[in-house]
This record gives C-alpha cells, sequence and structure tokens, in this order.
C-alpha cells in the first residue's frame, strides 16, 4: 500500500501518483514524452533502453520492467531484453556508441560529479554529439528522479514482465500522457 | 570546462536551458507548480529549504547556493538561518512537522526505498498532510534530478554570493518562467 491515501489504488506505480495530483502530472509527463519520444538522433528505442537501465541500477521495478517494455515495443524484439538490460546487456545488439553513453548514464545515477571529461570523450570518438550527451545527462538524470517518486511514495508494482506488454505498447506508440 | 559546448556567460542550469528549450520548459514548469506556484498549506519559503537542503546532500554548489538564496528571500530571513538547516535540520528553528519532512527528503536523496512507513507516520504524527508528504517526495526526487543535470555536465557554477543573492530575490518576484531564466550573469548583476 502506498504510503499516502491515492485517489485510484488499483494503478500501479508512476501512474497512481500522476492521477493524485495533476498539476505535477502535467510537466512530469512532457518531459517524459520529450526526452523519450521527442525529435532526436538517438532512437527511441535507444533512449528507452537508457531510461530502463538506470531505472534498474536504482532497483525501481516498475519503472525498470515498463521502459524496458517500452525497448521491447520499439525494437519489436525479443522481451527477453527486459532481463538482458538488468545484466548489462550481454545478449543484445548494441553500438559502441550506445554503450559509452549507458556507462554517462550510470555515472550520473551515481552522482553527476562522476562523469569524467574521459567518458564524454570516449562517447565523442565513438559518434556521440554533445546533443546525444546532453540528453543521455538528462534521461539519466530524470530517471534518478521518477524512480524516487515511485519509491519514495511506497507505490505497488505488478510483478511479471508479461504484465507490463501493454504497457510497453502504449508509451511507445501513443506515447506519455496521452489518451 | 562544461563537458559539451555549452552557452558562455550562462551559468548553472540556465546554460542547459538556452542549450535546449525544448526540455527547459517542463523543467521550468515542474519546479514553478513545486516550489512557487500557491500550495494548500506549504510555504514557498519551506519548500524552498527543502531543495536546498537535497542539493547539499548532492553536493550540488549552484543547485544550493541558488535555493538558499530563494529560500532566504522566501522566508524574509537571514541566509545564517537556511545554513543553519542546512548543517542540522534537528537543531535549527524551525517547526517539527518540517523537520519530519526533511528527514523524509533525506531518506529520498537516498533512494526511494528508504523511506519506510515509520518515516511518514512520524510526520503525519507532526501534522503532515498527504499532499505535504507527497510534494515532499518529489520535491526530493526533482532535486535529485536538478542537480544531476546540472553537475553532469560540469556546468559553470560562479563563486559569487551577490549573484545568488540577486538571483534569490529575482525568482521569489517572478517565479521559473522559462523567459525569466533566461537571463546572463552580466546582466543579473547589472539590472536586480
Amino acid at each position: 500500500m502506498a504510503h499516502i491515501k491515492l485517489l485510484n489504488e488499483e494503478l500501479p506505480g508512476i501512474v497512481g501518483l500522476l492521477n493524485y495530483r495533476p498539476e505535477t502530472a502535467k510537466p512530469l509527463l512532457l518531459l517524459a514524452e520529450t526526452l523519450l519520444r521527442g525529435p532526436s538522433s538517438l532512437t527511441s528505442g535507444d533512449r528507452e533502453i537508457i531510461a530502463a537501465s538506470v531505472s534498474w541500477w536504482n532497483q525501481c521495478h516498475f519503472c525498470h520492467t515498463s521502459h524496458a517494455a517500452a525497448a521491447v515495443a520499439h525494437f519489436q524484439c525479443d522481451p527477453g531484453l527486459i532481463d538482458d538490460i538488468k545484466k548489462g546487456l550481454p545478449n543484445t545488439d548494441i553500438s559502441d556508441k550506445l554503450r559509452a553513453l549507458l556507462h554517462i548514464a550510470h555515472q550520473v545515477q551515481s552522482n553527476g560529479k562522476e562523469v569524467t571529461a574521459e567518458d564524454v570523450a570516449f562517447a565523442r570518438e565513438l559518434g556521440a554529439t554533445d546533443q546525444e550527451i546532453h540528453d543521455t545527462v538528462l534521461i539519466a538524470a530524470a530517471f534518478c528522479m521518477y524512480n524516487r517518486y515511485v519509491d519514495g511514495l511506497g507505490t505497488w508494482a505488478p510483478q511479471a514482465n508479461e504484465a507490463y506488454k501493454e504497457m510497453g505498447e502504449r508509451m511507445a506508440h501513443v506515447g506519455y500522457g496521452k489518451s | 570546462m562544461p563537458h559539451i559546448d555549452l552557452p558562455k556567460d550562462y551559468p548553472g542550469i540556465r546554460s542547459l536551458f538556452v542549450f535546449c528549450h525544448e526540455t527547459a520548459v517542463p523543467l521550468c514548469n515542474l519546479v514553478q507548480v513545486l516550489l512557487h506556484d500557491p500550495h494548500p498549506t506549504l510555504t514557498a519559503g519551506e519548500r524552498e529549504l527543502i531543495a536546498s537542503y537535497v542539493s547539499n546532500l548532492n553536493t550540488c554548489k549552484f543547485c544550493t547556493a541558488t535555493h538558499s538564496a530563494i529560500a532566504k528571500h522566501q522566508l524574509g530571513s537571514e541566509l545564517a538561518l537556511v545554513k543553519q538547516v542546512l548543517a542540522d535540520p534537528e537543531t535549527a528553528p524551525i517547526s517539527d512537522k518540517l523537520k519530519a519532512l526533511l528527514k523524509i527528503g533525506a531518506k529520498v536523496q537516498l533512494g526511494g526505498k528508504n523511506v519506510t512507513a515509520q518515516d511518514v507516520a512520524i510526520a503525519r504524527g507532526k501534522g503532515a498532510t498527504d499532499i505535504e508528504i507527497h510534494d515532499t517526495v518529489l520535491i526530493a526526487a526533482a532535486f535529485c534530478m536538478y542537480n544531476r543535470y546540472v553537475d553532469g555536465l560540469a556546468t559553470w557554477q560562479p563563486d559569487n554570493e551577490e549573484f545568488y543573492d540577486k538571483m534569490g530575490a529575482q525568482r521569489k518576484r517572478e517565479g521559473y518562467t522559462p523567459a525569466s531564466i533566461n537571463i546572463k550573469l552580466d546582466d543579473q548583476l547589472r539590472t536586480s
């Protein structure tokens, strides 16, 4: 049970919180829509992998599984990707550039100051642009917020990966804050 | 030196707002609702104290100095009081309710799962409402984002108490609209 009395206790994770406080829901959804589905040279699938990885490092089951399911929907790939993200993607064919960006995201997850000039130079050598480095840092930072919001208020989340299939497809193809 | 090519003369998060306008809009709108818009019970000063306290725990110089100055102006107090809260809320002259909320904020800073039912029950025992608990958790979580954004791209963070103080007065007057934040350091020191 959540730490506060939500208006609809059947809504899982952040969904119940967005429903509880529409004033904050609006910018939170616009931020997610812009970061994950807005125009970018990074594909939405790659950006969802960054979001899901940071959420896993923050041990936020709801955000990890739902954003990993969104990545699966974007790539139309095997849902095994959800668990592969937990292991650091040993069995998924992703670019070296994305691996370098994921390293930057991991540093941000710990603390912004952990990102070094070498981390950034390495990503740049593999083709990352300033905008992509910016977006990676902000996606990682934003999920350090969403994850704390979801867990800090003690929301509930479905356990099984399969329970997130439909949610992931909606996040990928309909978007955030759209009905 | 910043990790990416940010516009010169703009410090901290302002340089990032100028660099990327698309994300600046929701980021400004979120902080406006959380810290500046009218709240049923928490004052703007109390909410700014939570923001500066969490920023200090994350060791983010720019956000700590900025929100400490805004808290000072919103509370109509001395900066010394804000610094006392940052150093040790328990012995600072603030309400027991705010002390309990700051404790929840500190737990959120470490990770959301650290907040226990007991932390929440204690805050409620000191008079905290559900919406105050909600907003405390979200303010603390949001500053775990803003702090990482500002430090993760190694933005320029000036050592200039006068600059932060003027920005504090300006934020109190104008809030966090994307347009009002888009002001250079020089303009700030000239006009405010």
